[in-house]
């Protein structure tokens, strides 16, 4: 099992694809594993990403502009799978490229990329039914998000319909760096602890290391997407892998422990 | 003709604005948002706001607030914040985006009054249950004039809800056509147009902002940029009832070009006396390409879903009517 957060604190690392090209984007993705991630979410850029803030919009528009398909993502995914054998992999996507793909050839093209799992944002688990035997078949993990303002039913139809790990979202709103913790996501945490064993990722607005050491007390991992895309935005790409690792090191706080 | 151009505001998004506000304040919610592409519905938000006094923050394009700018001012006269949304192609899509942001941000006080029958359930069907009213009064009022039912219904669709609001009740009435009229713009070529039911138009169905319904996209799944010459029709998607309706085959689907738009206004204003709005204008051009191949005794029902006071300046700057005097009194 590839997605694993026996080592503290479980990291999650979120990289839009193809921003600012897709070579890079393998680097740095690389090394994340080397730093210290758990597991990379490798985002498919797309025109109208509806759940994200400024800065995960503009890395999208940017990859977009570049002609970034999904077809292209799945390439690199195999590529730092290849590299990185023991990392977890999860796709990152909005619905809509995934349907424009097919929903049975991309779940195909997930398993031969060597994902371990999916997140696709407005998909939504009452509606999963043909997209959750399709995951199965395929033996990847099915990951969905968890809102603050999800009732308990909800949670439970998430957190039992998720595998790999649930996904929950840290405040109500969009992605974004903030500077304090909401105190929104421990309550909500807890709440999905009810419903499965599965490990819980804590992420939206999760930024700095100390967001990092706040969020693994009560959480499995933190994710950390739109601080990693900002560092992205104003780095060099020649440097940005390099910028990267050093990052996700001092998210970690330097060192990761069994 | 269906007036619904005569309502308070100047268009149909009145009777939507109203259900939902009511909806809202029964929720308690004391802050109100709303996304607008040719104004209209943010008009009609602003109104129903300033009627019950609460706070409106309406999301608009950039492209769309400088090609409506009087709608952008009435906005604001009425108390309403008009942010301008400058990502994408700054029109209603963005707008709606933007909006959506906002409400997942603040939707513990805040109510969403989302101005199409698109969007996540249950607003497709919630806007469409308050603009049915357009088909209940047509129904009654053709009863009462012919006594009996009209052969076709026309109307414009950009997301869909004046169109929904004038067929649904005639839906079980197997002979009554609906014709839906998208917005041809300059071209089939893709960001040219939002006919999203256009066949090689780069229509095909997948889920943009909640919906499942045909989006105009390339080939790798990016929803493609639109072009109308009128701001309520310029939108990628379409109401997913209407997307029903097409692949049933119940209503069809055509469109006008900026073009036919521009010359319907023209001739519905001085045959009639009627401005009507560059959306439904698109509506009138349909029905003076149809009305030719009827027969005298058939009845067909224009949906006029506004009025066109707010697209002057684009009709000042798209017609040049100096020297152009049609009617003389002969002496």
């Amino acid at each position: 099992m590839a997605i694993n957060f026996s080592k503290k604190p479980g990291l999650v690392i979120y990289f839009t694809a193809g921003d600012p090209d897709l070579e890079t984007t393998r680097e740095m993705a690389l090394a994340a594993i080397d730093h210290g991630a758990d597991v990379i979410e490798l985002g498919v850029p797309f025109s109208d990403p509806l759940a994200d803030g400024p800065v995960i919009q503009r890395a999208s528009e940017r990859a977009v502009a570049k002609g970034t398909r999904l077809a292209d993502v799945l390439v690199i995914c195999k590529e730092i799978r290849a590299a990185r054998p023991e990392a977890g992999i999860i796709l990152f996507s909005y619905l809509n490229p995934v349907m424009r793909f097919g929903m049975e050839a991309f779940a195909k093209a997930a398993k031969d990329a060597g994902a371990d799992g999916v997140l696709l944002t407005d998909m939504i688990v009452e509606e999963a039914e043909e997209y959750l035997k399709l995951m199965h078949a395929n033996g990847l993990a099915p990951v969905f998000l968890a809102a603050p303002t999800s009732p308990d039913a909800r949670l439970k139809a998430i957190a039992e319909n998720s595998q790999g790990f649930v996904y929950a979202i840290s405040r109500v709103g969009i992605t974004g760096t903030q500077t304090e913790l909401a105190s929104d996501a421990k309550g909500l945490v807890e709440r999905i602890r009810k419903f499965t064993k599965l490990p819980i990722a804590l992420g939206f607005g999760v930024s700095t290391p100390e967001h990092v050491r706040a969020v693994v007390e009560f959480a499995d991992a933190a994710v950390v997407g739109s601080a990693i895309v900002a560092l992205i935005e104003k780095t060099p790409a020649e440097e940005a892998p390099r910028a990267v690792g050093e990052f996700v090191r001092s998210l970690c706080g330097g060192v990761k422990t069994a | 003709m269906k007036r619904e151009d005569l309502l308070h505001t100047g268009a149909h998004k009145i009777n939507n604005a109203l259900g939902q506000v009511m909806l809202a304040r029964r929720m308690g919610k004391k802050r109100i948002i709303a996304e607008t592409g040719a104004g209209q519905h943010g008009v009609a938000t602003a109104t129903v706001c300033a009627l019950f006094g609460l706070e409106c923050v309406v999301y608009m394009g950039e492209e769309d607030m400088r090609r409506q700018e009087l709608n952008v001012f009435r906005m604001r006269l009425l108390g309403a914040e008009v942010r301008g949304v400058n990502s994408g192609s700054a029109t209603l899509k963005d707008a709606i985006n933007e909006a959506m942001r906002d409400w997942v941000t603040n939707v513990r006080t805040t109510f969403y009054i989302l101005g199409s029958a698109l969007g996540s359930h249950p607003y497709p069907t919630m806007v469409r249950d308050f603009q049915r009213v357009i088909s209940k009064e047509m129904k009654r009022q053709i009863l009462e004039h012919e006594g009996r039912l009209p052969d076709v219904i026309v109307a414009c669709v950009g997301g869909g809800s004046n169109a929904i609001g004038a067929f649904y009740e005639f839906l079980p009435e197997a002979n009554v056509a609906l014709i839906g009229v998208e917005a041809g713009g300059r071209g089939m070529a893709l960001g040219e147009h939002a006919a999203r039911f256009a066949p090689n138009g780069g229509g095909v169905p997948g889920v943009l902002q909640g919906t499942y319904s045909y989006v105009l996209q390339n080939d790798a799944g990016q929803v493609a940029a639109t072009h109308s010459v009128s701001a309520g029709l310029d939108y990628a998607s379409v109401g997913p009832e209407h997307a029903m309706l097409h692949d049933s085959g119940r209503a069809t689907y055509t469109s006008a070009t900026d073009d036919e738009a521009l010359e319907a206004t023209k001739v519905l204003s001085r045959t009639e006396g009627i401005i009507p709005a560059l959306e439904s204008a698109h509506a009138i051009a349909e029905a003076i390409k149809l009305a030719p191949k009827m027969g005298k005794d058939k009845i067909m029902i224009v949906n006029v879903s506004g009025r066109g006071d707010k697209d002057i300046g684009i009709l000042t700057r798209e017609l040049d009517l100096s020297g152009d005097v049609t009617r003389k009194v002969s002496a």
